[in-house]
Formats: structure tokens, C-alpha cells, sequence
């Protein structure tokens, strides 16, 4: 999808007032939450695990291109194939290559956020194939043509009335439906016909498991299992830091996956993934290939955003940043929203178009202190305001307005002579009143809020002053 | 006990009273308060990416504040930017490391300071009001202060502390944040405006004069009648005053 993260600030004015978006966020709003804490409450490890699973994750990275070798052998040794993608274009020749080699028409796909990252449907459309999306919200979000807006509930953003109008416009029947069970029904009807049809099954992996060559899927619904099990080809995309050494390993991680996304003890699937299908198998793909995607990913690894490449992507992040429980995904313009997609989004899209995404934080911490994987969100956000002020980004009046400030801040006696003037000029214009309803220059501060006046004199003048009269 | 106050540049320019209320508190636990002369902890220039000001700054604090058995704050932000980032800034720097890392382990945030080190948690003090209290996130998870302040407050006389809801999420100040996305920001407050009308309470506290000012110029706007004030006004028996952005006199104090 083409990014529109350079428009952030205009993308938030919108969502702010777009009501029905509002009403969604609200309803959305606390249920992660409070689910996260209920399942962590019956979890006293879960410190413990999630100091194990920073370990794994630590240790793999440094070891990934042993790691990733020794998974490509366990692929081949079972019979499947890897290919290695640097850029999302060559993964989408990759993708689009093994469909025409299995003679495809139709590709579903299980939910797969590099698939989203790659942009797969589009090159898949764009090569003549039909790609159905089979988690019920992508599904949808396909329908209405949108991104998703959170990275495991795709179509949050979306009302069940906003779900039964796109239904009955894309079903064509002439009755909105209104229960969820109808909802669910139907696009269950649907989507069968789909899964029974496809040639080719293309799903994401949460992780590869490099001891037994595996891709590790889970889903609710158990649409990743029909989409890999039932075509011809099953094709995985996954990036490069998905891989675990071992399943011990992977059972680490998913102790802690579920439980931070949904705060389930672990989602209704959990499916692996190892090789096609063999002789004594009753089902499954006669094709087995695994598309491993760099794309920035490997720059990361050696640079000072390599913490985020631990993310296994539970959106615990989102669902617990006041940025994106105002404004939602779609807002951050690019597949990732939140903190996570905060800081990956100008490292992939670039600082130049996604400049405001790490700068539109309060740094409040929330995201850090509930990441299952202790990935320090703010401290990664902070690096890249480093980065940009560094290359000069940043508006000319904020850049200006620093400089001065700081000029001051390294001076105290000047800084005392220039605050002391401030704040009695503040103090004389808030006047008995005690604070200021307009002040010009400060129409960001004052549009939304008063502000209050300073008192007059500074504390340490009067605090000096004092000492002169014999105390301090 | 030598103890120098950081006083944080926000208290120093706006409300002094603060600044004298934790002089007020820390004299009476016993302690010989001292206050270097200073300017900011630099977090506007760390957040903002400006690394060479932010040590630079850094470094003057550094200075200012060796040879004092411990430095308190009265705001959880700028004890974190003392605690756990001048660390950080001076990670790769030898020559500097050590003298930050020594700063880190003597700086405290007043509250926690009074409560843990010193062991006080009655000062005797008198407020008629059912006030709730808002965590700074940098209070929170930074200096990991929650049930110091409450102690507190649980012995001020005539006080029924009333719990904020949603008290782990921010009130949308953040710095320089808050201007340059002020909408995002307006939402965050307004947010927590809502969350302090259901408490019922007619007074807000927090530790962090950053938060206050927000939430106090949003509630001022609104014409709340909520009034605001800083823990260790009311701690002190010094909230006797205007609150936060209130008519009335703002002049000097009362030594």
C-alpha cells in the first residue's frame, strides 16, 4: 500500500472527528486490556518468561544467519523450498513466480502482516490471479478495500452494521444481516467455497523453528490450517527474524503471544507447518515453500533499532498507547501502527516520509512496560528523533525554538537574568486572574487549554534572597 | 543529612511554592536542604534528539550536584531524566559514566524520598477535601512510585483520597508533545479531565508540576471546579493558597 504517514498530522485531525471510527475505538477500547490483565494475573511466571523468551530471542539474533541456514536445510530435508528476498519486489516475483508455476487461478490467504508489508494482493491481482483473504477481518477490510487497521484485528475500526452493509453490497442480497452469527455465517459460506477451490494457499508464520524446519501458525479461526492444507502449494511468508532454534523455544514464545494479544492462554490453533505432504499423510500441499523477506530487516541487525527486531507482533503495544486508542491504525498511514509501527514504518518507509510517527509520543512508557518481548519503545523512538535531528529534520520554528532554549540552559546566570523577565512579563499579563486564555506564539498550549500564570519571582531568586536574610 | 533539592525547572519558574513546600518537608524529616544553582534537567533537548545539548546539560547538573548524600526532586520526570538517562547519555563516554552513575543512585522523587528513605509518612498535615491523585508515567514506570504517595496522603488529616481511573494511562503533556501535537494532546487530557470528574473529587494532585499544568489549564478552560495542586503543597500544609491557574494572589511567599 502507498504510505500516507507523511500526512500523519492531517490523518489524526480526521480520525479525531470521524465519529463512526470514534465509536469503534471506544467500544474496542478496554476489552485487550482488561483480557491482557486477567490472563497475566493467572500467570505469576510471566516476569520470568518474559525474561526467557528475551533471551531466545537475543541469542537468535546474534546467531541468525547460523539459525537461518540451518532452517533452510530442515525445509529441503523435508522436501520444501527456501527463497531469500531482500526487497518486498523481489518477494512479490517470488510469490506471484510459484503461483504461475502451480498453474493457479485461485490464492487465498491466511492473515500474514508481511504479506501486508509486501503488498502480495496487489501483485497477485496485478498478475491475473484471484487473492481471497480468509481471516474474517481481512476478509472484510478486503471488501471495503482499506488496510488493516490493527495488526491482529485487522478491521477493529469497522461496526458490525459497517460489516453488514459491506456484506450485503459484495453478497448482493438486499437485507443488511444483523447479528454476528449471521455475519459469521455467511462469510463462513463464503469462504469455503473458496478454501475448496484454491490452487494455492499463501499464510504468514509467527515463528520458524529452525530444528525442524517448521512454520508455526496461529489463528482463531483455523482458516490458516484450510488455507495451507487444502491447495495445491503452500507458500509462507514470513521476515527473516521470525526463526527460533528450537520448539522449545517457539513454546516460550507462545506462552506469551496469545496472552499479551488477546489474553487468551493460547489461541483456538496452533498449527505447524513442516515440508509438503508426505505419503502417509492423509492431506496437505504437494508444495511447500517458504519466502523469507529482509526488507530493512537485516540493516537492523546491526544498527541501534535492533531490539525491535525481537517483536513477535501481539499488538499489545496498540492496544495499550493513548495515541492509538485516539486516532486508530489507519491514521499512522502504512501497515504498522502504534509504537511498534511508530518505529518500524520510518525505518522501512523512510524518516522523510513517516518523520512525525516517532516524534507523536509522549513517551509515557505504557508500550514498553506490557511488551511481552521488554523491547524499549521509547528509547527506540527517541533514537530515531536522534537520527532526525541529526539530519536537520524538524520544523524550522521547533528547530529555532530548541537552540535557544538550550543556548539559556547551559548558561544558569543568563538563563535566571532571561527566565526571571519571562516570568514576571507572564506573571504581570495573567494578572489576579492566574492564568492566560490566549498568548500569541503559544496558540498550540492555548487552544485547547488556560494557561496558568507563574507566580512572579523564580524560586531560586527567592529562595537566594532568603539566604541573604541569614537563612538556606 | 545533606540533601540538595533539584528543584526542576517547570516548579522554579511557575510555582515556587512547591519548590518551598519540599524545602518545608525535607527540613522537617530532618534533612539540611541545599539548592545548587540550576537551570533544566535537559529533557526537552533529550527528547528531541539533540544529544550534544542534552549532555551538555547533563554534565552541569553532574557537576552542580556532587558532594550531596542525595538529590530529590519534586517530580518523578525529571528525577527519571537524572536516574535512568544521564546514565544512558554517558554510556560510551569513560570519563563521564562513572560520575553519572553515581548521580543516578543519589537522585529521588520527593515522595518515595520521604517515605522510604527518611520513613516519614505523617507530617502532621491538615486539608479538607476529597481530592484524587494522578501517576506521572515517569513516576510509574521510571522512578516505579505508586503506593509512596498515597501513604501520604492517607495521613493528612480531613483528606479522603478518591482513586483516579485509567491511573496508568497519560494525561497527554509529554514536553514538548503537547505543542507540537496539540490535538493528539488535547485528546489525552481531556480523556483524563473525564476520568477526574468521575472520581467526584474536588481537587487533583500529582507529583509532576508537567502534568499539572496541563491538566490544570484543561480543567481552567472548562471552567471546573476542581482545584489543583501539587502533593507537596498539601503535604505541607501550604495549599492554602490559589490553586494551579486560579484567580487570586500569586505573588510571593510567606516565608
Amino acid at each position: 500500500m502507498k504510505s500516507t504517514a507523511h500526512a500523519f498530522k492531517h490523518n489524526v485531525h480526521v480520525a479525531l472527528h470521524d465519529e463512526r471510527l470514534q465509536r469503534a475505538l471506544h467500544k474496542a477500547g478496554g476489552g485487550f486490556i482488561d483480557k491482557r490483565r486477567a490472563a497475566l494475573d493467572e500467570l505469576p511466571e510471566f516476569e520470568a518468561l518474559r525474561e526467557s523468551a528475551r533471551a531466545i530471542k537475543d541469542h537468535t539474533l546474534a546467531h541468525l544467519d547460523e539459525y537461518l541456514e540451518h532452517f533452510e536445510a530442515q525445509v529441503i530435508a523435508s522436501g520444501g523450498r527456501v527463497h531469500w528476498a531482500r526487497t518486498p519486489e523481489q518477494a512479490r516475483r517470488i510469490v506471484v513466480e510459484l503461483c504461475r508455476e502451480a498453474g493457479a487461478k485461485r490464492v487465498t490467504k491466511g492473515k500474514s502482516m508481511v504479506g501486508e508489508e509486501i503488498a502480495v494482493n496487489e501483485a497477485l491481482e496485478a498478475a491475473g490471479f484471484e487473492a481471497v483473504e480468509t481471516d474474517l477481518g481481512e476478509y472484510i477490510i478486503q471488501l471495503a478495500h482499506e488496510p488493516p487497521s490493527h495488526i491482529i484485528a485487522p478491521a477493529i475500526h469497522k461496526s458490525r452494521q459497517d460489516i453488514a452493509e459491506l456484506f450485503r453490497e459484495h453478497h448482493g442480497h438486499h437485507e443488511a444481516l444483523d447479528s454476528a452469527r449471521e455475519i459469521v455465517d455467511e462469510a463462513r459460506e463464503r469462504l469455503r467455497a473458496a478454501f475448496l477451490s484454491a490452487d494455492v494457499g499463501i499464510t504468514g508464520a509467527n515463528f520458524l523453528v529452525a530444528e525442524t524446519g517448521s512454520a508455526i501458525v496461529v489463528t482463531n479461526e483455523g482458516n490458516g490450517d484450510l488455507t495451507a492444507t487444502l491447495p495445491r502449494t503452500h507458500i509462507v511468508l514470513a521476515g527473516l527474524e521470525k526463526v527460533v532454534p528450537t520448539l522449545e523455544d517457539a513454546s516460550v514464545l507462545l506462552r506469551l503471544l496469545a496472552r499479551s494479544a488477546t489474553g487468551q492462554a493460547f489461541t483456538a490453533y496452533t498449527s505447524l507447518f513442516t515440508g509438503p505432504r508426505r505419503a502417509e499423510d492423509g492431506d496437505g500441499p504437494e508444495a511447500f515453500h517458504v519466502v523469507l523477506v529482509d526488507n530493512g530487516r537485516s540493516e537492523m541487525l546491526g544498527n541501534e533499532f535492533h531490539d525491535m527486531l525481537r517483536c513477535i507482533r501481539c499488538g499489545a503495544c496498540l492496544n495499550h498507547c493513548p495515541i492509538y486508542g485516539a486516532v486508530g491504525g489507519h491514521a499512522y498511514g502504512w501497515v504498522y501502527p502504534g509504537p511498534m509501527g511508530a518505529v518500524l514504518t520510518p525505518l522501512m518507509q523512510g524518516l522523510g516520509e513517516a518523520g512525525d510517527l516517532p516524534n507523536a509520543s509522549s513517551l509515557c512508557g505504557r508500550c514498553e512496560a506490557v511488551c511481552p518481548m521488554s523491547i524499549p519503545l521509547p528509547a527506540l523512538l527517541r533514537r530515531l528523533r536522534v537520527r532526525q535531528y541529526a539530519a536537520g529534520g524538524g520544523s524550522k520554528r521547533s528547530r529555532w525554538g530548541l537552540a535557544a532554549w538550550a543556548f539559556l540552559a547551559r548558561r544558569p546566570r543568563l538563563y535566571q537574568w532571561a527566565m526571571g523577565w519571562g516570568v514576571r512579563v507572564l506573571a504581570a499579563l495573567g494578572g489576579r486572574r492566574g492564568r492566560l486564555r490566549r498568548l500569541p506564539g503559544a496558540g498550540a498550549w492555548t487552544a485547547a487549554r488556560d494557561l496558568p500564570a507563574p507566580a512572579g519571582d523564580t524560586f531560586q531568586k527567592q529562595w537566594r534572597q532568603r539566604a541573604g536574610r541569614g537563612r538556606g | 543529612m545533606r540533601v540538595a533539592l533539584f528543584v526542576t525547572c517547570l516548579v522554579d519558574l511557575y510555582r515556587p511554592r512547591v519548590g518551598f513546600a519540599a524545602v518545608n518537608l525535607l527540613e522537617r524529616a530532618g534533612c539540611q536542604v541545599e539548592v545548587p544553582v540550576q537551570t533544566c534537567c535537559g529533557q526537552p533537548a533529550y527528547n528531541n534528539g539533540d544529544l550534544d545539548d542534552a549532555r551538555a546539560i547533563a554534565r552541569q547538573v553532574i557537576r552542580a550536584f556532587e558532594g550531596f548524600e542525595h538529590v530529590v526532586a519534586p517530580s518523578g520526570s525529571c528525577a527519571g531524566m537524572l536516574k535512568c538517562h544521564y546514565p544512558t547519555l554517558f554510556e560510551d563516554d569513560p570519563a563521564w559514566s562513572d560520575r553519572a552513575l553515581d548521580l543516578a543512585e543519589r537522585t529521588h522523587e520527593l515522595t518515595a524520598f520521604l517515605t522510604d528513605v527518611l520513613g516519614q509518612d505523617d507530617f502532621g498535615a491538615h486539608y479538607t477535601g476529597q481530592a484524587t491523585y494522578h501517576d506521572s508515567c515517569s513516576s510509574l514506570r521510571e522512578m516505579k512510585v505508586h503506593a509512596q504517595p498515597r501513604r501520604l496522603l492517607e495521613r493528612v488529616d480531613g483528606l479522603q483520597l478518591k482513586e483516579l481511573g485509567d491511573n496508568e494511562v497519560c494525561c497527554g503533556f509529554g514536553g514538548t508533545f503537547c505543542v507540537k501535537y496539540p490535538e493528539l494532546s488535547a485528546r489525552m487530557v481531556d480523556d483524563k479531565v473525564a476520568r477526574i470528574h468521575e472520581t467526584g473529587a474536588d481537587t487533583l494532585l500529582a507529583a509532576d508540576l508537567g502534568c499539572l499544568l496541563n491538566i490544570a489549564g484543561r480543567l481552567r478552560r472548562l471552567d471546573s471546579m476542581v482545584r489543583v495542586y501539587h502533593i507537596a503543597e498539601v503535604l505541607a500544609d501550604m495549599a492554602d493558597g490559589p490553586g494551579l491557574g486560579e484567580a487570586g494572589d500569586q505573588g510571593k511567599e510567606r516565608p
